[in-house]
């Protein structure tokens, strides 16, 4: 086989996703009543890349075959914090903003010591530092409020040159300075390969201690850049329990979307971000064709459904049974 | 090896399990520049004295000296920072990477903290070849290659990594004929430029072509210690197994004559691997698959277990056409049949339930009445099979992942014996087990077979062929190419059809595959 190919095989999960993710918007921009235009491009933007900023952290996750729970707690958590400290003058603004995502990183460093160092089942381990996180973003909003420098948050949601939005130019800088070193470092391969087989990995001598702690700080960081955004869309802070949630199990969906395997050791991020553009894609077509909000979340569930579905296709061309259980 | 001072030597090291004392007292001198056999059986210490050496398992007393200086390893990467490389009997690969990455794990070529792809491939591409398999890509994913490439892979990461001693635990068992051959050169090659080899394997043929010294471990202890070749391969099984070594193979009735056929195919294809194949195994019969590995004798099983979609030709039982859609299809009803899987770890048994459970699982719709588990019924069958089978366990609540490799296989075989198999099917069932259960394992198929079981058992191990089978069909590209009965069983005509070679002519057909 040529070397093409190995890497075809290797992409096709993303290519799968950005291929659902192309055809839903073509199906949503066509049907919008404004059309294919920038404003149309960048609402969409702005809703999307906040379930792609969950959807990598998730990632990060899923490739050691762990999961985040929390992720949407923390996303929620650094909403809060943002709509206390990003205000004021440029400096202040700042400094908001490295306290915010300073304190993702800390929130998954703490999931990641408990995991790894502690030897507790990511899932529960994550359950409860996600209930803690949200606790705590209950006592900085007890009620919605707060504010935010409004001037970065134009800027950051508005567009640049009039066409591309900001917020699809800063997904793509987090992509580039976040998970394209972390997947090109030695500890993005150590988080794979324990992903993949834990035991091999630790036979080989590879640093996966390390990796999976780097995967799962990293992940508390991409969820508060994801709750950083919110607060630039919304202009406040809000400790929304049902919305944490929901951002949690929508950034699950949306790596499966994406091609990465829940056992971990496969996918990558690139799909998982194509997977959650596609899921709020889907949520946004509903409102193209006027149904009743009441039906959005069947319908949300039956298309998730559909596009998973697609992805066990595969399964019907296996000759070799025992092909099913890999 | 005199006069060379030795790189490495351990003394008086003792682990222990629990209360299993694996290893007591233990002492072993390496040399550079040689090759040094560690002979034993299953649960004499091997595998814990090299686990000890690479790091895996601290030791609970002993020292180790290298160049003369104490050392002790934390972890395996400890050990080869040290220069101690071992490949492992069970992989270390991972398997969602591709070759080259896995080649690199442990230390890839990095340039701005980042992995250097360019260098990375060029170190796998090299290695590969040191290891004579460059036929591999180091773009594939390790999960897509078969057996004995990934084990090719394993060797040529460990030769990336620059051994002074490199250690294989079995590192053979997996591979084709023509691959121990390069493998051999390659071993022959590193002991001139200087490393010591530590060769673990349960191949009396392979230590013999290249050990230089041997060492025989038993009940933990090392027993015996001699220059390869000055004692006869009698002398060190019984240094092995502490016991007199009798006849290993029992004896061959040949089939009743009044047998009727059980198992027939006829024209049997299956993708590109399977070609127009056409057998029939009798009451009371053991036919023996053989060839070189992977040439469709694991697909040919699968094909009559049920597993495979989309074969063409027939399968007959007792004579009438059947479609066998499934496993349980297989295992139930008339058919009878039974697989005893080729991995035992990941298609035979489940290791972390108990040995009880283990057995049960095939059986269960017939230990059960309208659904409910008759635990007094299945406690008599588990303990018929348990005594049949002699397997050594602490106790059957036990998690049959803590018994040894020989005891996991027996517990497989057990478990499909207690539905009373018509037709069994073997796929390499000795791989990585000791001389002792080797050979009750083949008293056990002779009994079955007298018991009137109709028998399909692939080996890779030619002198399994030859001893145990009444016929032998050897498998070439996916086709049968020779079939050969009683007498004509031999070494010879076994390699020779495994080849492809035509007995006259010396032409040798080696296209595709091989």
């Amino acid at each position: 086989m040529k070397d093409w190919r190995y890497w075809l095989a290797e992409q096709r999960g993303t290519l799968f996703a950005f291929g659902i993710f192309i055809v839903m918007f073509a199906i949503y921009s066509a049907n919008h009543p404004a059309g294919f235009t920038a404003n149309v491009v960048q609402t969409a933007a702005n809703k999307g890349v906040l379930l792609a900023f969950v959807a990598m952290a998730q990632t990060l996750v899923v490739i050691t075959a762990g999961i985040d729970l929390s992720v949407g707690m923390i996303f929620t958590l650094t909403n809060c914090m943002a709509s206390w400290l990003v205000i004021g003058t440029g400096l202040e603004t700042g400094f908001g903003v490295l306290a915010v995502l300073g304190t993702g990183l800390l929130c998954g460093a703490i999931n990641g010591a408990i995991i790894i160092y502690g030897r507790l089942q990511p899932i529960v381990a994550t359950i409860a530092t996600g209930a803690v996180f949200f606790g705590l973003a209950l006592l900085l909003r007890p009620v919605p409020g707060g504010s935010v420098n409004e001037d970065l948050a134009d800027f950051l949601t508005g567009r640049f040159f009039g066409v591309v939005p900001a917020s699809l130019v800063a997904l793509l800088v987090v992509v580039l300075v976040v998970w394209v070193p972390f997947s090109r470092s030695e500890f993005g391969r150590a988080a794979y390969a324990a992903g993949s087989s834990e035991m091999a990995a630790y036979m080989s001598g590879v640093p996966i201690r390390r990796g999976k702690f780097l995967a799962y700080t990293l992940a508390g960081l991409l969820a508060a850049i994801g709750g950083l955004f919110l607060t630039f869309f919304t202009y406040t802070g809000e400790a929304a329990y049902a919305s944490g949630n929901a951002y949690t199990l929508f950034s699950i969906a949306a790596v499966v979307l994406g091609g990465v395997s829940l056992f971990g050791g496969k996918g990558s991020a690139i799909g998982a971000i194509f997977g959650a553009l596609a899921f709020r894609t889907i949520g946004d077509l509903l409102f193209v064709f006027d149904f009743d909000p009441l039906w959005q979340p069947l319908f949300q569930g039956v298309i998730l459904l559909i596009a998973v579905s697609l992805g066990a296709f595969a399964l019907f061309r296996v000759r070799n049974r025992l092909e099913w259980f890999l | 090896m005199d006069g060379a001072a030795p790189l490495f030597r351990m003394e008086g090291i003792s682990k222990r399990y629990g209360g299993v004392r694996a290893l007591e007292k233990a002492d072993l001198t390496v040399t550079a520049g040689g090759i040094h056999a560690i002979l034993g059986e299953n649960g004499a210490g091997k595998s814990t004295l090299i686990k000890v050496m690479a790091g895996v398992v601290a030791p609970d007393e002993g020292t180790m000296t290298l160049d003369g200086h104490e050392v002790s390893f934390a972890s395996p990467a400890a050990a080869n920072q040290a220069g101690i490389v071992c490949i492992f009997q069970e992989l270390s690969l991972i398997p969602e990477l591709s070759v080259a990455d896995n080649i690199v794990i442990s230390d890839p070529p990095k340039r701005f903290g980042m992995i250097d792809r360019k260098a990375q491939r060029r170190i796998a591409e090299q290695a590969l070849a040191r290891a004579g398999a460059s036929d591999i890509h180091p773009c594939a994913l390790v999960k897509d290659l078969p057996l004995s490439r990934r084990q090719m892979v394993e060797i040529a990461k460990a030769l990336a990594r620059k051994p002074r001693i490199l250690i294989l635990d079995e590192a053979t068992s997996a591979l084709t004929a023509a691959d121990v051959a390069k493998v051999f050169e390659v071993l022959k090659r590193l002991r001139s430029e200087g490393l010591a080899l530590l060769y673990i394997s349960h191949r009396m043929n392979e230590i013999a072509e290249l050990a230089d010294h041997c060492t025989v471990f038993r009940n933990g202890r090392n027993v015996a210690s001699y220059p390869a070749g000055s004692k006869s391969d009698n002398e060190v099984v019984e240094l092995m197994i502490g016991r007199e070594y009798s006849h290993i193979f029992p004896p061959k009735p040949g089939p009743a004559p009044a047998a009727t056929t059980v198992l027939e195919a006829r024209k049997l294809s299956w993708a590109d691997r399977l070609d127009n194949i056409s057998l029939s195994v009798k009451a009371g019969e053991i036919v023996g698959l053989g060839g070189l590995d992977g040439q469709g004798q694991r697909e040919l099983l699968l094909a009559f277990f049920g597993v495979l979609r989309g074969i063409s030709g027939e399968i007959l039982i007792d004579g009438k056409p059947v479609s066998i859609a499934s496993p349980t299809a297989a295992s139930h009803g008339r058919i009878g049949m039974a697989l005893i899987p080729e991995d035992r770890k990941t298609e035979g048994l489940m290791l972390p339930m108990t040995v009880r459970e283990n057995l049960s699982f095939a059986a269960l719709d017939r230990l059960s009445k309208a659904g409910i588990i008759d635990r007094v019924a299945e406690q008599r069958l588990i303990d018929d099979m348990v005594g049949l089978l002699a397997i050594k366990t602490a106790g059957l609540d036990i998690p049959v992942g803590a018994l040894s490799g020989g005891n996991q296989q027996k517990v497989v075989i057990a478990k499909w014996l207690m539905r009373q198999p018509r037709i069994i099917l073997l796929n390499d069932p000795t791989r990585g087990i000791d001389v002792g259960t080797k050979q009750e394992l083949y008293q056990l198929m002779r009994k079955l077979a007298d018991a009137g079981a109709a028998i399909l058992f692939y080996s890779t191990d030619y002198d399994e062929l030859i001893g145990c089978c009444d016929r032998v069909l050897v498998l070439y590209d996916g086709a049968v190419k020779r079939e050969l009965v009683g007498a004509e069983i031999t070494e010879h005509a076994l390699i020779a059809s495994a080849l492809n070679i035509h007995g006259d002519d010396n032409r040798i057909g080696l296209g595709g595959k091989a």
